[in-house]
């Protein structure tokens, strides 16, 4: 049998940033996976201590979900928004992808606005009780999270008022679309576990 | 624009000194301070973390060593009761945290590169960020010492000890933003890992091919991303309830204390397993060539590795069993406890027919990884031990958890690291480390090893509780400390001799060549120390073991090691598919950076100013850490991250 060298040429090949090639895709994806685990654990040490025998500081009525409800629509609506944007870029198509972007970041803010309303409406503090503690601080994480995706929306809006960015080369937009859209995903199991599961125990 | 600005075919070239030439220009670093502090090397960044590392392992040597002292005689008074306990916390804590994980980053960082036949890591910014991100936080952590508020109550740190009504200083807040700061640091790491070893393999080198040691490194990496939240955030609220009368482990108000507990282990058990299996892998990689052959079981073992990983996820529970937990659960932990011994014994028997049907060449770095056999045997069998409930009952919180631990973390993480030590130290430095003093250090480490940490098997047995600064001469253990203080200072003297051993063969020692191990894997075919750029060409892969290929040729294709891409049009490399590493794309990599350097500061300052509650500095720290990191993450057009032509 005859040995040889292997060969694996290679077609034309893109050349930096382009599409799901660049590293910075794979790291916003192992990033997301990382944030994803802190929510678990912010949601198991709500399950923990919702478990527990509760003493008098535990709400006995459900959140209301008059505020929360249809802001979970509004953060819904930034991702259609941001995808819309984030589409746009591919399709070379960047008056649309700037509206998208902004809209998205519009969206963003108002659910922050309105989050802040229903943070003033709580009866309980932050150090009121165990609910308070875990309401205030599971709450506090995703607003953290929206707002550093707010200003990752911010610098894509910049850059690409710059023209920064083509149908092939959008690699920061994919990036900074796909944080965007985990932190919405992520709300909803934020309000699924802090305002939906206290309707089921009743 | 046209397609040809965006898409080139790379040229298939031979390795000629007029590509090395080329490439040298453009990979080497700046030069001076400004060089040094910006550099985005993988090699020069490896090495750093690899003295860093040892610079904490000393210190926690150091802090042993005293504790040895204090306990070798009953009612000695070196150390008062305060001070034993910051100095068993901070031991413990530097050596889990500083050290253990820390030095097998750094082995990866340095190899990963080379033996995945690419020529960085695929964020070299990155890499160089969770350096100094780590390098500050052990000093944030070693501040503490500064003001006199060392971290006192334990490295797991239980609630109520650390609440701020029995520890009200700045001792906990120190170790809960150093944690989280090297939280930040192994996050990212790992990150930068899991890309790296996904996407930089060299051509052929599919997941099958793929280094044993890339296979540990790749599975603790994704371990640090799933549990390292778990303990960040476990001191987070910890801080909360100390600073801002939150009431998640008060159970006067409704919270409770076990929540800490079950944080803690979610990642505390996992970690084990993360700062062990790397170096499990090492063994791996380096035992093999040392016994002429290739590891046996090589699929099974990489699979063990991974499933080792995956139950350490089920085993948080068995640090709780003496919490009062349902039988049910206790049962079942109980259960994984055990079955995670499987696993360990594949690898094992894969090492043991390695050595059994190979023709072991007995050096320096053979006989510690022999050496490891035999303590991660002993290690596994009293962690099996305690893994069963009512034995754990009978020796929890006594001398034989000591043990067990020393075992694990000394058997299964110092010596596969100093083997490493000595088998890798040629690459990176271009000389040999000497036997004969080799020897000498090996031989004390492991005799030094087992008279400290042998006999502390039986102090549990015989009931003498950990964390006792001192005990009265009538309990039958006087003896038995003494031996263990004398075996304390053999080990040490044995890692003084390798220490020493470095320093001479830095100048001294014989000059190693590209491969004087004659070994299997990508390293070994660049020069001693590997040029800036690592590859002149990046080889295409055909086997597992590419310079291993002519003598046990059976096969029809070779891997190719000096005609490959050239890659040489500005600093490059190749990005791969996941799955067969066929080439994906042409990756521009980024040029030495001060952005790193000066984020890590400002992100220190500010958590020095969170835990000083200096509100304005906080906010000062945010802005000018948030323009850093614009800055940084602008898009560049000769990266590739801009539309238009390249420059």
């Amino acid at each position: 049998m005859t040995t040889q060298h292997i060969v694996i040429g290679a077609e034309k090949l893109p050349v930096g940033s382009i599409g799901t090639s660049a590293p910075g895709w794979w790291g916003i994806i192992a990033g997301i996976v990382t944030e994803a685990a802190l929510f678990g654990y912010l949601l198991f040490s709500y399950a923990y201590l919702a478990a527990q025998p509760h003493s008098s500081a535990w709400p006995s009525e459900p959140p209301s979900l008059s505020l929360a409800g249809p802001n979970t629509i509004i953060l819904l609506l930034s991702s259609v928004a941001v995808w819309l944007g984030e589409r746009a870029v591919r399709q070379n198509k960047p008056r649309t992808q700037l509206i998208g972007l902004c809209a998205g970041a519009l969206l963003g803010l108002i659910f922050v606005a309105v989050q802040l309303v229903e943070w003033k409406s709580k009866p309980f503090t932050l150090a009121s009780g165990p609910y308070g503690s875990l309401f205030f601080t599971i709450t506090g994480f995703h607003m953290a999270h929206v707002i550093a995706g707010l200003l990752m929306l911010a610098a894509l809006i910049a850059w690409s008022s710059r023209r920064y960015f083509d149908e092939t080369r959008h690699a920061a937009i994919s990036i900074g679309a796909i944080y965007w859209h985990f932190v919405d995903a992520v709300w909803l199991a934020v309000f699924f576990t802090l305002y939906l599961t206290p309707y089921m125990r009743a | 624009m046209s397609d040809a600005d965006y898409f080139r075919a790379p040229v298939l070239a031979n390795d000629t000194q007029a590509l090395r030439r080329r490439l040298e220009k453009l990979w080497e670093g700046e030069p001076g301070i400004r060089g040094w502090l910006s550099t985005v090397d993988h090699k020069t960044l490896g090495i750093r973390y690899i003295v860093t590392a040892f610079i904490f392992l000393a210190l926690g040597g150091v802090e042993a060593l005293i504790m040895r002292l204090q306990l070798a005689q009953p009612n000695q008074s070196l150390l008062s009761p305060e001070q034993y306990n910051e100095l068993f916390s901070i031991h413990g804590i530097t050596m889990i945290l500083w050290y253990a994980l820390p030095i097998l980053t750094g082995f990866s960082v340095y190899l990963q590169p080379l033996i995945l036949g690419t020529r960085d890591m695929a964020m070299p910014r990155l890499n160089a960020f969770t350096y100094w991100v780590f390098l500050f936080s052990g000093a944030f952590l070693y501040a503490s010492f500064l003001v006199g508020a060392v971290p006192n109550a334990g490295w797991f740190n239980y609630v109520p000890l650390s609440s701020e009504a029995s520890d009200p200083g700045f001792n906990i807040d120190f170790y809960a933003f150093a944690n989280i700061l090297l939280g930040i640091s192994t996050t990212l790491s790992a990150i930068n890992f899991i890309v790296t070893i996904l996407s930089m393999r060299a051509p052929g080198m599919s997941i099958n091919r793929m280094p044993i040691m890339s296979w540990g490194t790749l599975t603790i990496s994704v371990g640090s991303v799933l549990s390292v939240p778990a303990v960040s955030l476990a001191f987070f609220l910890l801080w909360l309830d100390r600073r801002f009368g939150t009431q998640f482990f008060k159970p006067e108000s409704g919270g409770h204390p076990l929540l800490w507990q079950h944080l803690f282990w979610m990642w505390g058990h996992p970690w084990v397993y993360i700062i062990v299996l790397p170096g499990l892998s090492m063994v791996s990689q380096a035992l093999p060539v040392l016994c002429r052959r290739p590891l046996v079981g090589f699929s099974l073992v990489a699979l063990a590795t991974v499933l080792t990983m995956m139950l350490g996820y089920g085993v948080w529970l068995h640090h709780m069993f003496a919490t009062g937990l349902p039988n049910i659960s206790l049962g079942f932990f109980s259960a994984v406890s055990i079955i995670i011994a499987l696993p360990s014994g594949v690898a094992l028997f894969a090492w043991l027919a390695t050595i059994w049907s190979g023709r072991p060449v007995f050096t320096t770095s053979f006989l510690y990884f022999a050496g490891f056999i035999v303590v991660f045997v002993i290690g596994g069998l009293s962690g099996f031990m305690t893994g069963s409930v009512p034995t754990d009952w009978q020796l929890h919180d006594t001398y034989f958890v000591v043990a067990h631990i020393h075992y694990v973390l000394i058997g299964w993480n110092l010596f596969p690291v100093l083997g490493a030590l000595y088998f890798w130290f040629p690459k990176m430095s271009g000389r040999l480390l000497d036997e004969r003093l080799g020897k000498w250090s090996f031989w004390l480490t492991f005799l030094g090893m087992n008279i400290a940490f042998f006999p502390m098997h039986l102090l549990g047995l015989r009931g003498m509780p950990r964390r006792i600064y001192t005990y009265p001469s009538a309990m039958g253990w006087d003896t038995t400390n003494l031996i263990v203080t004398i075996g304390a200072f053999a080990l040490a003297v044995g890692l003084l001799l390798t220490l020493i051993n470095v320093v001479r063969s830095l100048r001294h020692g014989v000059l190693a060549g590209a491969n004087p191990w004659d070994g299997d894997g990508l390293e070994w075919s660049v020069p001693s120390p590997p040029p800036p750029y690592n590859f002149a060409v990046i080889p295409m892969i055909a086997s597992r073991t590419p310079l291993w290929e002519q003598p046990l040729s059976k096969r029809s294709e070779l891997s190719s090691l000096t005609y490959g891409y050239a890659l040489d049009q500005g600093k490059e490399a190749l990005s791969t598919t996941v799955l067969d590493a066929m080439p994906k794309a042409i990756v521009k990599m980024p040029e030495d950076s001060l952005a790193p350097f000066l984020l890590s500061v400002v992100l220190t300052i500010l958590f020095a100013a969170l835990m000083i509650q200096s509100w304005w500095l906080v906010i000062l720290g945010g802005l000018v850490g948030l323009s850093i990191t614009i800055g940084w993450l602008w898009p560049r057009r000769k990266l590739g991250q801009t539309a238009g032509t390249l420059p």
